[in-house]
């Protein structure tokens, strides 16, 4: 996009840090909230500098648990976000939370409502709540959210909870940049159940029927059973190890547990898991009531399971690894672009190039090819 | 499309503080913000000044609506700034108070540095104008 910045100065490796905003990255570590809270605006505007910021933090993080939570509009996110943090300020731990909201793509506002249901951590300080908008970035998103996970990690935040609607790849990409994810579902969503099977089923690390005090929350407790157990086959090939044969129990519902146990046993699992040593993670299915708080207490203890088995079994490093490979591929592909960009510009303008490309002088293979070919011919030179 | 463009937005903090349960006015100015292309936060019913100040802090808001139609301006107003002083972050928020506000208290507010009172009927565009041009400037 804005490829004239690009082409004055040659980027050096690590992207200098202004003195203003080394300041703000000191204060930050320092524990001040409002570097903190600015930090976070410079990382979401996506404005110049906010690279150097986040590199500079870097270092520091690595320390906190990172949750994410996602599920369909109204099955109580963010009011079991709220329940989630007040529990966690109880046992002495300080939480910040990033809740991700749609914006209007037509003409980008957007309100934040996430805040409201907030209630029982006002006036808490230690509880670091952000909304962010989606802003219409395509890709930057998950950029900008895991950029935000990280200064609130760097802050010193012992769990970083990010909140989204569970709606498109958007959204899974987002809550992909947390170690365990939580999916909400409500009751008597019996079809929405079985959406959820695209997609969003292989990201669940924990499943949790809100509101399970209403009607048809048995059912939808043991249709997730069900589907837990036979998730197999396109998730496989994409995770290491194998499926366990010791799926942990399943508190208060044999039904749900009973047949689909047997159906996993039985199938491909058992045999070879000798010599695989980590047994892979079976997703849990938990209950809660959001409102009143009940089985609060149960969700965190599954996260911190969740947690207990990725650095135990070793899969923590294999996340991050794979985390951080996709964000320097997400960079490196906007910096490739960005020069990309440029060229074009320099040849005219999209525009001119896709009409030379309609008069049938040319085609699209060789415009891209003649645009990419200096940024070709820089990295062959490089290489020699 | 880069994801290095920058996307700077117009962040509100709409506030609704102390006893007062009237938020007609306060969902309607939400949503003319939203309208108007800006990120608004809208804090709820029945907050403590304390509260608004976290939530400015934490959002860091470019501007800070207060709604307040039970005439305890002159007790809440002061709280919020007195917060925001506190954590810094006083100088570069717009702080707008929106309700039934008596002339007197008006010249007193923006003493203590309301930048502007809207009261009933003030047309949203006037609003949303005056925090176009009055947004602080921030680097």
């Amino acid at each position: 996009m804005d490829g004239s910045e690009r082409d004055g100065g040659a980027t050096p490796g690590a992207p200098e840090l202004s003195d203003r905003d080394a300041e703000l990255v000191e204060e930050l570590l320092a524990g001040s909230h409002r570097a903190l809270a600015r930090v976070i605006t410079r990382i979401e505007d996506r404005a110049g500098g906010h690279r150097a910021i986040v590199s500079a933090l870097h270092e520091h993080t690595g320390g906190a648990d990172v949750i994410g939570i996602t599920g369909s509009p109204g099955a109580g996110k963010s009011t079991l976000v709220d329940k989630l943090a007040a529990a966690y300020r109880e046992r002495g731990d300080t939480v910040g939370v990033v809740a991700v909201d749609p914006s209007s793509p037509y003409t980008g506002g957007a309100v934040l409502g996430d805040r409201i249901r907030m209630g029982s951590n006002v006036g808490d300080m230690d509880v670091f709540f952000r909304s962010m908008s989606a802003r219409g970035q395509l890709g930057g998103l998950s950029m900008a959210t895991a950029d935000a996970v990280k200064a609130l990690d760097a802050f010193g935040k012992d769990a970083v909870i990010v909140e989204t609607v569970g709606a498109g790849q958007n959204e899974v990409d987002v809550v992909r940049t947390a170690d365990t994810v939580a999916v909400l579902v409500q009751p008597g969503s019996g079809d929405d159940v079985q959406t959820l099977k695209a997609g969003i089923l292989e990201i669940g690390d924990v499943f949790v029927v809100n509101k399970a005090d209403m009607d048809g929350a048995e059912r939808t407790l043991a249709e997730l059973e069900e589907m837990v157990h036979r998730r197999e086959g396109p998730t496989k090939g994409l995770e290491t190890g194998h499926h366990g044969f010791d799926a942990p129990e399943h508190p208060d519902d044999p039904e749900g547990s009973d047949g689909s146990d047997h159906s996993d046993g039985a199938g491909d699992g058992e045999g070879d898991e000798a010599e695989e040593a980590p047994p892979e993670w079976t997703p849990k299915v938990l209950r809660t009531v959001a409102n009143t708080g009940e089985g609060v207490e149960e969700l965190i203890g599954a996260f911190d399971a969740h947690a207990a088995h990725l650095r135990e079994s070793g899969e923590i490093e294999e996340t991050k690894r794979r985390r951080y490979a996709e964000e320097i591929r997400t960079l490196v592909r906007s910096d490739v672009g960005a020069l990309a960009a440029g060229e074009i510009e320099r040849r005219g303008g999209i525009d001119r190039l896709a009409e030379s490309v309609r008069k049938r002088e040319t085609d699209p293979y060789s415009v891209a090819a003649e645009v990419v070919a200096p940024i070709v011919d820089c990295v062959e030179a490089d290489g020699e | 499309m880069s994801v290095e463009q920058e996307e700077r937005a117009i962040r509100c903090l709409v506030a609704k503080v102390g006893l007062d349960g009237h938020d007609r006015g306060a969902h309607v100015i939400a949503r003319a913000f939203r309208d108007a292309g800006f990120e608004v936060v809208y804090s709820g019913l029945h907050r403590a000044p304390e509260d608004i100040v976290q939530a400015a802090v934490q959002e860091d808001v470019d501007v800070l609506g207060i709604s307040i139609l039970s005439g305890a301006h002159n007790t809440l107003v002061p709280k919020v700034i007195e917060g925001l002083k506190e954590y810094d972050a006083f100088e570069d928020t717009l702080i707008l108070v929106g309700g039934i506000v008596p002339d007197d208290d008006e010249t007193e507010l923006k003493q203590l540095g309301v930048a502007e009172v809207f009261g009933p009927g003030t047309p949203m565009e006037e609003t949303v104008e005056f925090i176009r041009n009055n947004v602080p400037e921030r680097a």
